[in-house]
């Protein structure tokens, strides 16, 4: 049976339990709609040191904590389940889901983006035996063992970090000639003396003999030259950790609103081009992709998602 | 669905007949947490003809790596102690669970 709410929000990372606190504090009928983990990436990520107000210990998974229990507070109803159908058409836009179809007068979709694969000889059969997109699930593994990290950026070298705490040895593969990420982060891993660093590198191939992974071979994109990595025999694996950007998960909306490659063209309010359907966080065409700017999408939406249920707008 | 640790694992699974399904998993595994319901709904279900267990890896991160996982979440079916499949990570979902439980029922 169909369910009818005010507003149907899909995904509930930092930027739809912002819609839902919003949303259910304006006393509208708030369902929010989640495949996986409640929390996205901010979840599975370990320091939020920039969100203002995380200071101190917060974590991802406390930081979303509270927000799932504010949003309760706000009569937000939630349900885990996947989406795999919209209509966005009529009045009532219809959602359905694997276990039950939902409507509501407005839809915010929050469904974000996943780590993008590094697309190398091995990937799929290696991942969960060696290879990994998430620190905070995997890094225990590699206790005293080496790891190394492909990517540059704020994520790698802020996941890189926390792998640290754990693995004996850290070495960056990057792509570029230099990191990407804030000079800060930058500083600490220089600083560290289980880092080293590979630039100009793409991973070429990941192997192993045991079903585990124990072989990495890189390409330097300057010279061509391939470099091989083998685990220590006594270790017999290496863990290899990949944070090279995300792509949104947008597939199910595809012909039904404005895509650019994926991502979802919005206005400043967070509409598409389809009246009373909003997108908010890292799904949509934006310059910053942070905890705090999906958080406050979701809260920009909620108020034009309201104005537009109203007839305001 | 019991759980299982380093301790009991041999006799629970490896020494047990019949197909047995270990749920890998670990308190700092978002995802793992979040499935986990479904796999308790999923014990229920096929109570009578899978076995099921969980394992909290934090506490034998040795026995995982020996069992071949390095990634959370992983989902392994066992049949009279033989690993028989397996499915981890994004693809470690209700409904993918259900259909490897089924195709080797």
């Amino acid at each position: 049976m169909e369910k009818t709410y005010d507003v149907v929000i899909i995904g509930a990372g930092p930027a739809g339990l912002a819609a839902g606190i919003y949303s259910g504090r304006s006393l509208l009928k708030t369902l929010i709609i989640e495949r996986s983990k409640t929390g996205g990436q901010a979840v599975v990520t370990n320091e939020i040191d920039n969100y203002p107000g995380a200071e101190g210990e917060e974590t991802g998974p406390t930081l979303i904590a509270k927000m799932v229990k504010q949003a309760e507070h706000f009569g937000v109803e939630r349900v885990a389940d996947e989406v795999v159908d919209v209509d966005f058409e009529g009045d009532l836009k219809k959602v359905t889901c694997n276990k039950g179809e939902y409507q509501a007068k407005a839809v915010i979709i929050a469904s974000g983006a996943f780590p993008r694969l590094m697309g190398c000889r091995g990937e799929a059969e290696f991942t969960a035996k060696g290879v990994s997109y998430c620190a905070t699930c995997d890094a225990a593994f590699f206790e005293e063992l080496e790891v190394y990290v492909v990517g540059g950026g704020d994520s790698a070298i802020q996941e890189a970090l926390f792998i640290a705490r754990f693995a004996r040895k850290i070495t960056i593969i990057q792509n570029l000639p230099e990191l990407t990420a804030a000079k800060s982060m930058q500083k600490k891993a220089f600083d560290n003396p289980k880092f080293s660093f590979v630039y100009n590198s793409v991973v070429e191939e990941v192997k192993g003999e045991s079903g585990l992974l124990d072989t990495i071979i890189i390409k330097n994109e300057q010279t061509g030259e391939l470099t091989e990595f083998n685990a220590d025999p006594e270790d017999g694996t290496f863990g290899l950790f990949v944070f090279i950007g995300l792509v949104p998960r947008t597939d199910v909306f595809e012909g039904k609103i404005a895509m650019d490659r994926g991502y979802i063209p919005t206005d400043e309010n967070m509409r598409t081009n389809v009246p009373g359907v909003y997108a908010v966080g890292d799904c949509r065409i934006k310059p910053l992709r942070q905890v705090v700017t999906a958080a406050a999408d979701g809260a920009i939406a909620a108020v034009h998602a309201e104005k537009y249920i109203e007839g305001g707008e | 669905m019991i759980a299982v640790n380093k301790e009991t694992f041999q006799a629970e699974v490896k020494d047990t007949g019949g197909l047995v399904l270990v749920d890998f998993w670990s308190e700092s595994c978002e995802s793992c947490k979040a499935l986990m319901p479904d796999v308790e709904a999923l014990a229920e279900k096929y109570a009578t003809q899978v076995k099921f267990a969980k394992l909290d890896v934090a506490k034998a991160r040795r026995l995982a790596i020996g069992e071949k996982v390095l990634g959370l979440p992983t989902i392994v079916l066992y049949k009279d102690g033989e690993k028989i499949d397996e499915v981890n990570k994004d693809d470690a979902t209700a409904g993918n669970i259900e259909a490897m439980i089924q195709k080797n029922l």
